[in-house]
């Protein structure tokens, strides 16, 4: 009996300490994750100004999101149009730029530089020099275009161009991504190419049979981030639409994003707008819902896919 | 392992996904006003003026008041808009400000109707101020929402036509136009266009030209936005049709959208020095009566001419009348400091010396109905067109609603639809477009 009683109190004392231990991560998940999803969920079902008391309203939120507000579907679209592309964009860019790099002989350093640098420029100073360059009228990219015999989209101004004009500015910025592939580029074992080359495989089975299944790790991971970060995507769309449009401020009304014709609204923005520039926080609550439930099964699509992209044995 | 792999997938999505979430909601605090305005305090005014003269001429106003009342203190932060008043009012907190100014007049019905502003009522009574007296008809409908006083006029804005009269003579044009047809007559003569674009546009007709929004053209149409019932009336009174008639006129006699689109894309910044109107690109402007200072600071290298907007070619009688607007003000619902609060709030609002010499400062036109009239007032003579406009009958701004400029936006957002040649049936448009204006206004009052 005795021991019995010591080993249930070892136990105890055991799954204290590490209670303790993991106390600070717990405290911090329950305030600032538990406690928000709980009441974006509560609230979601709630009329709330966040002056009048709130008052229950069942399903109306959600009704008004998917049926009666103009401007749901379009971000919705608008977002995963940027998973999509720019997600697709950035990696195929940031894998081709990380892969040139590694084949130059010399010089290396000053193309890492140039590549890296635009990373390291901060996204509202880099949107507005973008929609300078892109600018319709007086920019010199349309210029350099026009002269060529090209007819120069509107980019920013135009609601055809306007994701184009942000992807161009997200592939621009890929830095990041290049310097990660380069990493994983650089240690894929050689012997295996002189392997494969032996075997007589091309280049591009050498690419598909050795760099790919070697990298896919990596791939994942540029992938996953990459998702998240384009459906948290908010600064860059709300700069470039207020730029273009000639509203940067001054006569104090809010500024209504999504310019031109809501083709840059996104999720999140749709959320700011409608929590904290329309007051309505029920509904706000369940924009940002749908938004997490979207981050959810795309991120578990993407892990549950992992196998084919990683390879089986990993 | 696919379980496994199946949970981490799942724990991994859960995480990823509550860090995408940020909201927070706060409640409502005490509204009584007990404090004791005699004794020394301090108060804080939030404004949304940004300009260096603008913000000296607030310095000023706010140095008259504490010298007439040495016991109060006021803060004063400018450069606040309706996004960050909104929050502030709602998280309360002792770092928020005790009274607050805002813009948009047609948010009023979004700061009354949900108590983001004080009721005034008790104040207003308690120092017995007539402000049928005090105030013209516009300016306390806009500051009031169904009954509701939670703000007072804080100067006024009157929207007019500014006109380059260098231009005008070139062309030989002899006085400004008083009706749209004339208008846009007048606005063709005046363009010139250098290749694919223009050297000088007659008037750039476009929404998404600064003030050229459609609450602005409205107001030189008899109009009203709802019906008796607090209905959108826009699909039923026909002034709405003709007005988005006219303007795709416009667009399309100027030039068409996209070649305006392309060219409204060389304009610098509505508040720059850069204004297209200042550097000639356009010869007429839409504005408000602020325009004039802000074009002579910049010194145009051409004479300004003011004069009303036009007006609807059958309602020829009402030229003289335009859109007005103007600076609420109110005080926060959790401020501790009511009475004092009142006290800055009924000085600058309606005291005449401190009303002329603020309109003085900040070049706006003055709000109550004795400053309208002072000769203290020192204004370039061609602001008298704007005085004229701020007390003609027919003046008028568009009506509070719940959703505050939430219908405006709608509008808004048809027209520049409409505008582009994406919606091709007008009546079946704007019948959408009252829909939906009805549709959101019920969801704020479910």
């Amino acid at each position: 009996m005795a021991t019995q009683y010591t080993l249930r109190a070892k136990r105890r004392k055991s799954a204290l300490r590490t209670l303790a231990f993991l106390s600070p991560w717990l405290i911090g998940f329950a305030v600032f994750f538990a406690y928000p999803l709980v009441s974006t969920v509560y609230f979601s079902f709630m009329q709330y100004d966040g002056f009048t008391p709130p008052t229950w309203n069942g399903f109306d939120n959600w009704s008004y999101l998917f049926n009666d507000f103009p401007k749901f579907w379009p971000a919705m679209q608008n977002t995963l149009w940027l998973v999509l592309v720019m997600v697709t964009c950035r990696v195929t860019f940031g894998l081709a730029i990380g892969m040139l790099i590694t084949k130059i002989k010399s010089g290396t350093g000053v193309f890492r530089t140039l590549f890296y640098l635009p990373y390291l420029a901060p996204p509202v100073a880099a949107t507005l020099a973008f929609v300078f360059l892109l600018n319709p009228g007086t920019g010199p990219v349309n210029s350099v275009l026009e002269s060529v015999g090209i007819s120069a989209p509107s980019w920013f101004n135009d609601a055809d161009w306007s994701k184009p004009a942000l992807t161009v500015l997200a592939v621009w910025g890929i830095g990041d991504l290049m310097v990660i592939f380069m990493a994983a580029l650089l240690d894929v074992p050689k012997e295996q190419y002189e392997a494969a080359e032996l075997d007589g495989a091309s280049r591009f089975q050498r690419f598909r049979f050795v760099t790919l299944p070697n990298i896919s790790p990596i791939i994942l991971f540029a992938v996953v981030t990459g998702v998240i970060a384009a459906m948290q995507y908010y600064t860059q769309p709300i700069v470039a639409a207020k730029v273009a449009s000639g509203r940067m401020g001054g006569s104090g009304q809010p500024f209504e994003p999504g310019y031109p014709e809501a083709s840059t609204l996104t999720l999140p923005q749709l959320v700011y707008n409608v929590g904290f520039q329309r007051f309505d926080y029920g509904t706000a609550c369940a924009g940002a819902l749908v938004l997490f439930v979207l981050a959810m099964a795309f991120t578990a699509l993407l892990m549950r896919r992992r196998g084919g992209l990683i390879g089986t044995g990993d | 392992m696919p379980g496994l792999r199946r949970k981490t997938a799942t724990a991994l999505a859960v995480t990823t996904s509550i860090a995408l979430f940020a909201t927070a909601c706060t409640g409502q605090s005490d509204t009584g006003a007990d404090d004791d305005a005699s004794q020394d305090t301090s108060i804080t005014f939030w404004h949304g003026w940004t300009a260096p003269s603008e913000v000296k001429a607030i310095k000023e106003n706010i140095g008259r008041f504490e010298d007439a009342h040495p016991n109060i203190k006021v803060k004063v932060v400018g450069g606040i808009n309706d996004d960050k008043l909104n929050q502030a009012l709602r998280a309360g907190g002792s770092k928020g400000p005790d009274v607050v100014s805002s813009f948009t007049t047609a948010n009023i019905g979004k700061f009354c109707s949900s108590g983001a502003f004080t009721d005034l009522a008790p104040f207003i009574e308690k120092d017995k101020v007539d402000l049928e007296k005090t105030f013209s008809k516009v300016l306390l409908e806009y500051t009031q929402f169904e009954g509701k006083r939670c703000a007072l006029p804080l100067l006024s804005d009157a929207y007019g036509l500014y006109y380059n009269k260098d231009e005008f003579k070139k062309a030989g044009i002899k006085a400004p136009p008083r009706t749209w047809s004339e208008f846009l007559a007048v606005a063709k003569k005046l363009t010139k266009t250098k290749g694919d674009s223009y050297e000088t546009l007659g008037f750039m007709p476009n929404y998404h030209g600064y003030e050229t929004v459609v609450s602005h053209y409205m107001s030189q149409w008899d109009h009203a936005y709802f019906d008796a019932n607090g209905k959108s009336n826009i699909a039923k009174d026909p002034s709405f049709a003709e007005m988005y008639t006219f303007q795709k006129k416009m667009v399309d006699e100027l030039g068409g959208f996209k070649k305006l689109e392309k060219y409204r894309t060389t304009f610098g910044d509505e508040w720059a020095a850069e204004h297209p109107f200042h550097l000639g690109q356009v010869s007429m402007q839409l504005d408000g009566e602020w325009r004039l200072g802000m074009a002579e600071a910049t010194d145009p290298g051409f004479e300004i001419g003011v004069a009303p907007l036009p007006v609807a070619d059958d309602e020829a009688a009402d030229y003289g009348k335009g859109y007005l607007s103007g600076t609420i003000m109110g005080i926060a619902p959790q401020s501790k400091k009511k009475n004092a609060a009142w006290k800055l709030m009924k000085y600058m609002t309606t005291d005449t010396d401190a009303v002329v010499q603020f309109a003085n400062g900040i070049k706006n036109v003055p709000s109550t109905l004795a400053a309208l009239d002072s000769p203290d007032l020192k204004l370039d003579p061609r602001f008298k067109t704007f005085l004229d406009i701020a007390k003609h009958p027919k003046s008028n701004t568009s009506p509070g609603a719940v959703d505050g400029i939430g219908y405006q936006n709608t509008l808004q957002d048809f027209g520049y639809q409409f505008e582009a040649g994406k919606v091709k049936d007008l009546k079946a448009g704007l019948e959408k477009t009252a829909r939906q204006i009805d549709t959101d206004l019920a969801k704020v009052t479910r």
